[in-house]
């Protein structure tokens, strides 16, 4: 028979059982809706870290000089107490790297952490403080949309200005110009200079709650009581010079600290990559047990077709015998069975890539989690649909085709 | 040799002894069905039952037969047999100028969907498809395209005038409407023989004559036909009727020596 008119057949058979073929198609319906829901979630998160999180988190060509690594999963307890061990990074120590960098290396001493900042206006609000250079401005691209950026004097000076994101704007100032006037951060008063250009959020983090002064303020003490330096961050004009200035920044630096050949670096250089590395575990994982869940899916969507096909063939035992009879081989039962058992479950998975689809749509509309469809994984969907039919199809399939006409005939 | 004799469908003993005899050669064409010492038995849980033990028979072209015997006689076997739905264990069975006792599964499908057409007692008729669907089974099964199928369908439900019932499911026709639809799905691929298993056992007298009409006017415009049946008076409408008993044939005569007895 030919193949289209099998797969008429097949539908029709399916659209005569309707509710029967629902439960049917429950178990791969389900495994194939969260199957495309999942790898929808992910590719989305993964372009989303790949395109827009590591520019604007971490910054393009950039690497961070640390005590220790910022994005460092699965840390065992005796790389934290060798962390805890290592020297502080001071002022010195910056200027040292800083001077080792290739020409066209922009460099910005960057210490940061979430501080409460209150005006005489509204209740304190938490904001993220980043303590830091003029330079920081140009490194991780902010527009400033109204006022202006500090400048290096006023860094070398230490003037107690501050340039604020919008959030901050529309929470501590409502309605009036916060230019010219006072905000506290972590009690310490500071003159408001330039307000930041609307960056959006990141997984639901927002970006427009930085509050940016230099890193000379007393700020900075609140977040570094010792008086060392966080971090200071180094972009490059290429990849490449930013590699050189990794490279002589780790000279430098295992010469003042006296580090043998052969041990390893006491303290952190790290660049996008680590963050993305990071993420890239974080996404297999996700992979992994994301696609778990609706693989036992897909299993006992197997197992019920294969059941119902066993069903349909003891029911139709006597349709068997009938087209046998009337000239049909065995490979024309065996089809007809097979390319139903698949029609079916092609079906449940068309229906399960809908409504996956749908979820994904979902999620990403209701959760900051971004949801980006991979054309690869609706193809894969429909592939593994007509799979597990073929698979759950061939036994029952078999069967049907094996059955002796004249028993099959006589059957009531 | 009777003049009767050389009316259509029926041959003499004389010419049947002679074809059943010439064992291992090819029956001339005109010999629709020829078997030679066939023999079918059952292994039913470590008993042999011998269901057929030698039968020997020829059916020329354009005959119309029927075949009788009480149960347990064999004559379902035999006509599992003829109809290619089982195979013997010893013997020949020529149908149509092939030894189909020696085909495999596959090619006795085709014999069965090109050469033989069945009628059954019980319809077997798809419940869910339509009257000409089921027309059109044996077609799908011969690789006819869709169009042709539909049209050659069409004609054989017109031949049994159910042409305006094509659209009907079997469970929205009467029986009698329900046995034409298996007649024309018999006929749709012109078989050489058409072959009926108790076709009114499951219909009332005055449709059963009904049916017995359609298989009287297709036997005499050339169709050879074989019907099996228990019913004397059904198998009174065949020009010649074989009794089997036992697994052998009993009597093998003229409709008109078989009515004779039985007084009919």
């Amino acid at each position: 028979m030919p193949f289209f008119e099998s797969v008429a057949l097949a539908l029709n058979t399916i659209r005569v059982q309707k509710l029967k073929s629902f439960f049917t198609l429950l178990g791969v319906m389900i495994g194939v809706m969260f199957l495309i829901a999942v790898v929808s979630i992910v590719q989305g998160m993964s372009n989303y870290v790949e395109n827009d999180f590591a520019a604007k988190i971490i910054g393009v060509n950039t690497f961070t000089f640390r005590r220790r690594p910022n994005f460092n999963p699965n840390t065992t307890d005796d790389q934290w107490r060798e962390f805890q061990r290592r020297p502080r990074i001071y002022a010195a120590d910056a200027e040292l790297v800083r001077s080792v960098q290739p020409v066209g290396n922009k460099s910005a001493i960057v210490n940061q952490t979430f501080l409460y900042a209150s005006t005489q206006y509204a209740r304190p609000r938490q904001v993220q403080a980043i303590a830091t250079e003029a330079s920081y401005f140009d490194i991780k691209k902010l527009v400033v949309t109204s006022g202006r950026a500090f400048s290096s004097q006023e860094v070398s000076a230490g003037a107690k200005v501050i340039v604020i994101g919008t959030d901050i704007v529309d929470n501590l100032f409502g309605e009036l110009d916060p230019l010219g006037r006072e905000v506290r951060i972590g009690g310490m008063p500071y003159t408001v200079i330039g307000i930041l250009e609307k960056q959006g959020s990141v997984f639901g983090f927002s970006l427009d709650r930085q509050a940016i002064v230099p890193y000379t303020t007393p700020v900075s003490r609140l977040i570094q009581p010792r008086g060392d330096l966080q971090s200071m961050i180094v972009q490059g004009p290429s990849r490449e010079v930013m590699q050189d200035g990794i490279e002589n920044a780790r000279e430098v630096m295992r010469g003042v600290r006296h580090l043998a050949p052969g041990k390893v670096d006491n303290f952190a250089l790290e660049t996008e990559d680590s963050a993305l590395e990071f993420f890239d575990g974080l996404k297999k994982q996700m992979i992994v047990f994301g696609t778990a869940l609706p693989a036992i899916g897909l299993v006992v969507g197997a197992m019920v077709i294969m059941n119902i096909m066993l069903v349909a063939v003891a029911e139709r035992t006597r349709e068997i015998g009938i087209r046998k009879a009337l000239g049909a081989r065995r490979r024309d039962i065996l089809s007809q069975f097979l390319i139903e058992a698949s029609t079916l479950s092609v079906l449940g998975a068309a229906i399960g890539i809908a409504l996956g689809l749908l979820a994904a749509k979902i999620v990403s509309m209701t959760t900051p989690l971004p949801a980006a469809v991979a054309p690869w994984s609706i193809g894969m969907a429909l592939i593994l649909g007509a799979g597990v039919g073929i698979v759950a199809g061939v036994y029952p399939a078999s069967r049907a085709a094996r059955l002796d006409p004249i028993a099959a005939l006589r059957q009531e | 040799m009777s003049p009767s004799t050389e009316e259509i469908g029926l041959s003499t003993t004389a010419e049947r002894a002679a074809v059943v005899q010439a064992a291992g050669s090819t029956p001339d064409k005109d010999w629709v069905i020829v078997t030679r010492g066939l023999k079918r038995e059952y292994d039913m849980g470590g008993e042999i039952v011998r269901a057929l033990r030698g039968v020997d028979l020829a059916i020329r072209r354009n005959e119309y037969v029927a075949i009788m015997g009480p149960s347990g006689s064999g004559k379902s076997t035999f006509m599992n047999l003829i109809g290619c739905l089982d195979t013997p264990n010893a013997g020949e069975y020529w149908l149509s100028g092939e030894l189909v006792s020696t085909f495999k599964d596959d090619e006795l499908a085709r014999v069965r969907n090109k050469e033989i057409g069945f009628v059954f007692q019980t319809f077997n008729l798809l419940p869910r498809a339509s009257a000409l669907h089921n027309v059109e089974l044996p077609l799908v099964y011969a690789g006819v395209g869709s169009a042709e199928r539909k049209e050659r369908a069409m004609e054989a439900l017109t031949k049994v005038q159910l042409a305006d019932r094509a659209s009907h499911r079997p469970n929205e026709l009467s029986g009698g409407q329900r046995q034409r639809v298996a007649i024309a799905r018999a006929l749709v691929n012109r078989p050489s023989i058409l072959l009926a298993d108790e076709p009114t056992g499951n219909l009332d007298s005055t449709t059963s004559e009904e049916i017995m009409k359609v298989f009287e006017t297709l036997a005499s415009t050339g169709q050879t036909v074989i019907m099996v049946t228990h019913e004397p008076d059904i198998a009174a409408h065949a020009r010649r009727v074989v009794v089997l008993r036992d697994g052998l044939i009993a009597s093998d005569e003229r409709k008109e020596s078989f009515t004779a007895k039985l007084g009919l």
